[in-house]
C-alpha cells in the first residue's frame, strides 16, 4: 500500500459514491446539477488512478497496492484487491473512459439523466472492483454486478429492441457466470483437500495442483463465462444485438472496457489456474480466434448499420487478443494486451463518433449518409483517423497489438500468421469501405445537407481519443513496460505442469 | 547527440511539421502563409540532406537508434536511422521533387478549397517517406510503407465528392493492403529466423541461413528465398508489379502533382529502393532472384502496350511509369541493383517532370485531359512543350540523355544475367523500348503536333454525360474522360490554351536539367565508381554482372556513342518515326490496324481484363462470402437455431410444464400418489 492509502479501493468505491451522490438529485429538473456531479465524479475517479500508474513497480511482477479484510470469515472469504502488470492498465482504462462517457451523454441524454449518469458511474467502479480483486468471491461478486447497470443502460436509454437485446446480453453472460461459480466452489474445496483449509485466493489457486481431467473441465467452465464476455465465436451474437439497441454510452463501455473482462478472465483465471489444460486446449482457442478473425472480418462486410459493423469489427479484433494469449510467447501475451487497451481507444472511438452522426440523424443505417466529409470536415478527419486506426495502420495504436501477435504467431506456426494477417485486408476492406459510403461522394440527402460539424464538446472529447490513439502507436513502450515482468511471469508459470 | 544525429532528425521532421502546421492551423494562417510554411520546411529537408550528403561522400555513415519503440520478449524495437549512400540518395531525390512539386502546387491547385489540406497532405507524405528510407529496420520500414500508402489513399481521394477518386483510392489502398500482407509475413519470418528487426543484424546473420528449410509446415521452400518472395510481394504492392498493378492506373484520379511526386517519383519507388536495401538478402537467393526478374518483365513489357490505346494524358504517362517500374524490377533481379536505383533516380526526375508537364498541359487546356482534343499545343505552351519533349526523350533513351544511361545499363545488366527466366526478361526489355518509344512520341505528337482539335464546344458537352454514365457503369472499361463530371471546363470555341504562370513552368525547367543530364554525370560514379560499396551487397561470384558491365564500360561519352550503334537505340528511333508516321503523316493507319486486330485491340482496351476479373471475382465474391456468412451462420444458424432455438425450447418446455399447475387439488394429490408408488417402487427394486 503506497502512502498507506487505498488506493484501489477509492478507485472501486469513489465513482460508485459520486454514482450513488447523483441519484440522489433525483429529479430531471436538477439534471445540471447532476450531470456536474457525475463529471466531477468522473474525473476524480481518473485521477485518483493516476498514483495507480506513477507509483507502479514494472520491475516486478508480484500483486501491488494490496489491501486485504476479513470478510466472510467462515468460508475465507476476504476483501482482497491488488493488481500487477496485467490489470493495471484496464484498471486506468476504464477510469479514463469514464469522464468520456459523462461527456458523450452530456446533451444527448435528457431523460432520467441523474440515473444514466450514475449507472455509468456505478459501472466504473464495479469494473474497477473486477480487475482489481485478489479473492474469487469478490472477483464473482462484481463481476455480476457489472452486468445489472449495463442491463439497465440497454434496458432503459436503448433503441427500439432494446428490451430483446437486453435479456440476451443479461442471460448469455449471465449462463457462463454460473459455472464459473461453480468452477470457484470446486477450488475451494480442492484447496482444502491440499493446503488444509479452504481458500478463495486466486494467488492460492494459481500455485494448486489440479488434476487433469479437473483441469479440463474448469478450463470449460471459465471459458463459458470468458468466452461469452470477449466475445469468442461461437457465442458473440449478442454483441451486435446489445451494441445496436444500447446507447452511445452504452455501446462505448461495451466495447471499450467490458469486452477486456473476458480477455482478463483468461489471462487471471484460466491459464494460470489450468496450465495444462490451456495447452492442451489451446488448438481450440487457436481455432476459435482464427474464425473471429477471418469469419466475422467477413461478416462486417456487409453489415449495413455501422455500429454492427464496429461490433463484428470488435468481436474480429478481439480474436486477435485471444489468438495471442494462447500462443504462449511473450509476443502474443502483450500483443493482446496492447491490443485490449488500443481496442479501447479506437473501438470507443468509433462509436462516439457514430453516435455523434445519430444525434444529428437519428440513423446507423449506412444507406442513409453519404457525402458527410462536406459538412462535418473536422468530424470526418477524426473519423478517417480513427478508422485508419481500426484498419491497424502503423502509426496508430491498432497497429503494436496486431503486430506483435503476428509476429507472435509466425514463431508459432506459420499458417496462424496467415490467417490471422487476413485482417490487413478485411479490416480495411469493411473499415474504409464504410468510410467511403458514409463520408465521401455527394451530399446523398436533406438530412446530410443540414449536418453541422461537431461542437466543441466533440472536439475535446475526440482530441484526448486522437492523442491517445496517435500517441500508443508512435510509443508504446510506457504501455508495454508496465506488463513485462507480469507476462514474463506468467509464460514461466505456465511451462510449469500442476499435474 | 551530435551535429550530424540532429541534422538527420530534421530531415523528417521539418515536413512533419509543416504538415501538422498545414493540417492544423492552415485556415488560421491562410493560404499563403501555409505555402509559404511548408515549402520553406521541405526546403530545410532538402539542404539538410544535401548536408548529409556531403557528409557521406566524406565517408560517414550512420546507423543507430533514435528511440526505444518497444520491447516485447527479449527484442527490442527501435525506431531508428541508417544512413548510408543509398539512403542519402533516397533523401535527395524524395526531398528535391517534392520542393518542385510543392511549388508547383501553388499554381496547380490555386482554385481549390482544399488548398491547405493538399499542402498537409504532401508535407506529410514527404515525411513518410523520409522515415520510409531511413528505417534502420523492418518496423519503421513498414511504418514508412503504410504511411506513404495512407496518404496515397488520402490524395487519390483528395476530390472526394468524385465517385472515381474514391472508387480508386480504396481500390489502391485494399491492393495495397494485399501487398502488405505478403510483406508483414515476411517481417515475421525475418523476426523468428533472425530473433530480431534490425538490418544490419539481419544482414550479417543472413548467410549463415543459407540452404535451411523455412519454417513453414508444409512447404519446403529455403528460409531466405521465403523472406525474399514474401517481401517482394510488398514491394509488388507499392510499386504496381503484376498483377498487384491495377490500382496505379486508377490513381490517376488524384490531383497531378501527387501523379507526380508520389505515383512517379517516389513512393511506387519504394519497393525498388526497399529490394535494393535487402540485397544481402536478395542475393542468397536465385529463385527469389528470379522471381523478380520475371514479374518486372512482364510489366515492363505488357504494361507498355497498354500505354498506346490510352487516350488520357495522365494515363498515358501512368502506364509508361508501370512499365518503366517494371524495368527497374528486372534490374533488381539481375543483381544489378545499384542500376535499378540508378534508374530509379533517373527516372524520377523525367517522370515527374513528364507528370507536371501533362498537370501544365491539362492547366492550359482548362481541365481536358483527352489526347483527342488537344493537338498543336507547342505554339501556345512554349515551356511546357520543350520540358514535355526533354522529358521523352529522356524517357526513351536517347544517346546521352539521363534515361539512356539507366535504361541501357539495364538492358546489358539483364543480357549478362545468367539467372532462370533472364531471357524472356532481355526479351521483354528490349521489346518494351519499341514500345515505350513509341507511346512517348504518339502522346507528345497527339499533344503538341498536329492539327488543333481543341475548343469546339461539342465535345466539352459530349464528355460530361459520357463519363457520368461510364462511372456508374462497371468502371472496367476505358476511361477516356474521367474528370468530366468534375469542373469540366475546356476551351470555349476559339479559345486557345495558355501557357502556365511561373510557379508551374519554374519546376519544369528545374526537372529539366537532371532529367536530361544527370544520367550523363552521374553514371560512372553510381554505378562503377563504388559509390554504392557497403550500401549495396553483390555476391561477385554467383551474380558477376555489374562486373562484367564494369569492364566493358569506357565512360559515359563512350557509352553514349557505342550506343548508336546498338539494337536498343535503332528501337527507339523506330517507335519515334513510327508514331509519327501514324500520327501526323498519316492519321488513317490506327484506325485501320484497330479494326484488324479486334481482339488484341479489345484485349487492351480492357486491360487484360484485370479489373473486371478483380471486381467479380475478389470484390463480388467476397461481398457474396460475407453476406452468406453473417445470414447463414450468425442470423440463421448461430442465432436461429441455437440461441432463440434453446429460448424456444425453454419457453414450450415450460409451457408445458406451467399446464400440469393446473390448481386442482385432486390433480396435485394424484401426482402424490404416484410419485409415492413410483418411489417406493425404485426403493424395493434396487434394494
Amino acid at each position: 500500500m503506497i502512502f498507506g492509502f487505498p488506493l484501489l479501493s477509492v478507485a472501486i468505491w469513489l465513482p460508485i459514491f459520486f454514482g450513488v451522490l447523483v441519484l440522489a438529485t433525483g429529479h430531471d429538473r436538477n439534471a445540471p446539477i447532476a450531470r456536474m456531479i457525475a463529471l466531477v465524479g468522473a474525473v476524480l475517479g481518473f485521477l485518483v488512478t493516476l498514483p495507480l500508474y506513477t507509483g507502479f513497480d514494472k520491475m516486478i511482477s508480484a500483486m501491488q497496492f494490496e489491501e486485504m479484510y476479513v470478510w466472510i470469515p467462515h468460508f475465507n472469504i476476504n476483501y482482497h484487491l491488488g493488481i500487477d502488470g496485467i490489470s493495471v492498465l484496464f484498471i486506468l482504462l476504464n477510469s479514463f473512459f469514464t469522464p468520456l462517457v459523462v461527456l458523450a451523454g452530456w446533451k444527448v441524454i435528457e431523460k432520467r439523466v441523474a440515473q444514466y449518469m450514475a449507472a455509468f458511474l456505478i459501472m466504473s467502479g464495479i469494473v474497477n472492483g473486477v480487475f482489481a480483486s485478489l479473492d474469487a468471491m469478490l472477483f464473482y461478486v462484481f463481476w455480476e454486478a457489472m452486468l445489472i447497470p449495463m442491463f439497465l443502460i440497454i434496458g432503459v436509454w436503448g433503441g427500439a429492441n432494446r428490451v430483446y437485446a437486453a435479456v440476451k446480453f443479461f442471460l448469455y453472460t449471465l449462463l457462463g457466470s454460473l459455472l464459473m461459480l461453480i468452477a470457484f466452489i470446486y477450488l475451494y474445496r480442492q484447496s482444502g483437500v491440499v493446503l488444509g483449509t479452504g481458500s478463495f485466493s486466486i494467488l492460492d489457486y494459481h500455485a494448486l495442483p489440479i488434476p487433469r481431467v479437473e483441469q479440463i473441465l474448469i478450463f470449460i467452465a471459465f471459458f463459458m463465462a470468458f468466452a461469452v464476455k470477449v466475445p469468442m465465436f461461437p457465442v458473440h451474437t449478442w454483441l451486435p444485438d446489445a451494441h445496436v439497441e444500447a446507447p452511445t454510452g452504452g455501446s462505448v463501455v461495451l466495447a471499450a472496457i467490458m469486452l477486456k473482462v473476458g480477455a482478463y478472465g483468461f489471462l487471471r483465471f484460466s491459464m494460470p489456474i489450468a496450465p495444462d489444460a490451456s495447452h492442451e486446449l489451446a488448438w481450440v482457442m487457436i481455432t476459435l480466434s482464427l474464425i473471429a478473425v477471418v469469419y466475422i472480418g467477413l461478416v462486417a462486410l456487409m453489415q449495413s448499420d455501422m455500429k454492427k459493423l464496429v461490433a463484428y469489427s470488435s468481436i474480429s479484433h478481439m480474436g486477435f487478443v485471444t489468438l495471442g494469449f494462447f500462443i504462449f510467447n511473450a509476443y502474443g501475451i502483450e500483443g493482446g494486451l496492447l491490443q485490449m487497451i488500443s481496442h479501447g481507444f479506437v473501438s470507443g472511438a468509433m462509436f462516439l463518433g457514430i453516435g455523434v452522426m445519430y444525434d444529428r440523424v437519428h440513423s446507423r443505417q449506412i444507406a442513409d449518409y453519404g457525402g458527410v466529409a462536406h459538412k462535418m470536415p473536422v468530424f470526418a478527419a477524426f473519423f478517417v483517423l480513427f478508422a485508419m486506426a481500426n484498419s491497424g495502420l502503423p502509426g496508430t495504436s491498432g497497429f503494436v497489438g496486431e503486430f506483435l501477435v503476428i509476429m507472435g504467431a509466425v514463431k508459432v506456426n506459420f499458417w496462424y500468421a496467415l490467417l490471422a494477417a487476413t485482417t490487413l485486408i478485411f479490416g480495411a476492406a469493411y473499415t474504409l469501405w464504410m468510410v467511403k459510403r458514409v463520408f465521401f461522394g455527394a451530399i446523398s440527402n436533406e438530412h446530410v445537407a443540414h449536418l453541422s460539424d461537431i461542437t466543441l464538446r466533440e472536439k475535446i472529447i475526440f482530441s484526448i481519443l486522437a492523442v491517445c490513439v496517435l500517441g500508443m502507436g508512435v510509443y508504446p513502450l510506457p504501455f508495454g513496460e508496465m506488463m513485462h515482468a507480469s507476462v514474463n511471469n506468467l509464460i514461466v508459470h505456465l511451462g510449469n505442469s500442476k499435474l | 547527440m551530435s551535429n550530424m544525429q540532429n541534422l538527420y532528425l530534421l530531415v523528417p521532421l521539418a515536413p512533419l511539421l509543416g504538415a501538422i502546421v498545414a493540417g492544423l492551423f492552415g485556415k488560421v494562417i491562410g493560404r499563403t502563409w501555409t505555402h509559404r510554411f511548408t515549402i520553406l520546411m521541405v526546403a530545410v529537408s532538402f539542404a539538410a540532406s544535401v548536408a548529409i550528403f556531403q557528409d557521406v561522400l566524406a565517408g560517414n555513415t550512420f546507423n543507430g537508434p533514435v528511440y526505444q519503440w518497444l520491447t516485447a520478449g527479449d527484442t527490442s524495437i527501435d525506431v531508428g536511422f541508417m544512413i548510408d549512400q543509398l539512403t542519402v540518395m533516397m533523401m535527395l531525390v524524395v526531398t528535391f521533387v517534392s520542393l518542385m512539386v510543392h511549388i508547383y502546387t501553388i499554381g496547380y491547385m490555386s482554385e481549390d478549397k482544399g488548398y491547405q489540406r493538399f499542402f498537409s497532405y504532401i508535407s506529410l507524405f514527404t515525411f513518410s517517406m523520409l522515415m520510409l528510407v531511413m528505417a534502420n529496420n523492418f518496423m519503421q520500414l513498414f511504418f514508412g510503407w503504410e504511411a506513404v500508402g495512407l496518404v496515397s489513399y488520402l490524395l487519390i481521394g483528395f476530390w472526394y465528392d468524385r465517385p472515381t477518386a474514391i472508387y480508386a483510392n480504396l481500390k489502391a489502398f485494399l491492393v495495397n493492403r494485399v501487398g502488405d500482407f505478403g510483406f508483414l509475413l515476411g517481417i515475421g519470418l525475418v523476426l523468428m529466423v533472425f530473433g530480431t528487426l534490425d538490418y544490419q543484424a539481419v544482414f550479417d546473420a543472413a548467410s549463415s541461413h543459407v540452404g535451411i528449410l523455412a519454417p513453414i509446415p508444409g512447404i519446403y521452400v529455403d528460409t531466405l528465398t521465403a523472406i525474399c518472395i514474401l517481401l517482394f510481394i510488398g514491394a509488388m504492392g507499392k510499386s504496381a508489379q503484376f498483377p498487384l498493378h491495377v490500382w496505379l492506373p486508377d490513381s490517376m484520379e488524384g490531383p497531378t502533382p501527387i501523379s507526380a511526386l508520389i505515383h512517379a517519383a517516389t513512393m511506387v519507388t519504394a519497393g525498388i529502393f526497399m529490394v535494393a536495401r535487402m540485397s544481402p538478402l536478395f542475393e542468397l537467393s536465385d529463385t527469389a532472384l528470379s522471381f523478380v526478374m520475371v514479374i518486372g518483365a512482364i510489366t515492363a513489357l505488357f504494361m507498355g502496350f497498354l500505354g498506346i490505346i490510352q487516350n488520357d494524358i495522365k494515363r498515358v504517362v501512368a502506364y509508361s511509369t508501370l512499365s518503366q517500374l517494371g524495368y527497374m524490377t528486372v534490374a533488381l533481379g539481375a543483381s544489378a541493383y545499384s542500376v535499378a536505383v540508378f534508374h530509379l533516380m533517373t527516372h524520377a526526375f523525367f517522370k515527374a517532370l513528364l507528370f507536371l508537364a501533362a498537370g501544365s498541359v491539362i492547366i492550359g487546356m482548362h481541365h481536358v485531359q483527352d489526347i483527342r482534343q488537344m493537338g498543336g499545343l507547342r505554339k501556345y505552351m512554349k515551356i511546357t512543350h520543350w520540358t514535355f519533349l526533354a522529358g521523352s526523350l529522356a524517357l526513351i533513351g536517347t544517346p546521352l540523355l539521363s534515361g539512356f544511361y539507366s535504361k541501357d545499363s539495364i538492358i546489358e545488366a539483364v543480357g549478362m544475367s545468367q539467372l532462370a527466366g533472364s531471357g524472356f526478361a532481355y526479351f521483354a526489355v528490349v521489346a518494351g523500348v519499341f514500345v515505350t518509344a513509341f507511346y512517348s512520341f504518339r502522346l507528345y505528337f497527339l499533344v503538341f503536333h498536329g492539327a488543333e482539335r481543341f475548343g469546339k464546344a461539342e465535345h466539352a458537352v459530349h464528355a460530361a454525360p459520357k463519363a457520368a454514365a461510364q462511372h456508374d457503369a462497371h468502371h472496367g472499361a476505358a476511361h477516356d474522360d474521367d474528370h468530366a463530371s468534375h469542373e469540366h471546363h475546356g476551351l470555349a470555341p476559339g479559345e486557345k490554351p495558355h501557357e502556365t504562370s511561373w510557379v508551374v513552368w519554374l519546376p519544369l525547367v528545374a526537372l529539366a536539367i537532371p532529367s536530361l543530364f544527370i544520367g550523363y554525370f552521374t553514371i560512372e560514379p553510381m554505378l562503377f565508381g563504388g559509390y554504392f560499396d557497403g550500401a549495396i551487397v553483390i555476391n561477385q561470384q554467383a551474380h558477376p554482372v555489374m562486373q562484367e558491365m564494369q569492364h566493358e564500360f569506357h565512360g559515359a561519352w563512350a557509352m553514349a556513342i557505342h550506343g548508336l550503334m546498338t539494337l536498343p537505340f535503332w528501337l527507339a528511333l523506330a517507335g519515334v518515326v513510327t508514331a509519327w508516321y501514324f500520327y501526323l503523316k498519316n492519321p488513317a493507319i490506327p484506325a485501320w490496324i484497330k479494326q484488324k486486330s479486334g481482339f488484341i485491340y479489345t484485349l487492351l482496351e480492357n486491360k487484360y481484363y484485370f479489373d473486371r476479373f478483380n471486381d467479380w471475382f475478389f470484390a463480388a465474391g467476397a461481398r457474396n462470402t460475407s453476406r452468406f456468412l453473417w445470414k447463414f451462420g450468425d442470423v440463421k444458424l448461430i442465432d436461429g437455431f441455437f440461441v432463440n432455438g434453446t429460448a424456444n425450447l425453454i419457453g414450450k418446455f415450460s409451457t408445458v410444464l406451467r399446464r400440469i399447475q393446473t390448481g386442482y387439488i385432486y390433480h396435485y394429490a394424484f401426482a402424490m400418489i404416484i410419485g409415492v408408488f413410483v418411489l417406493l417402487t425404485i426403493k424395493t427394486w434396487f434394494k
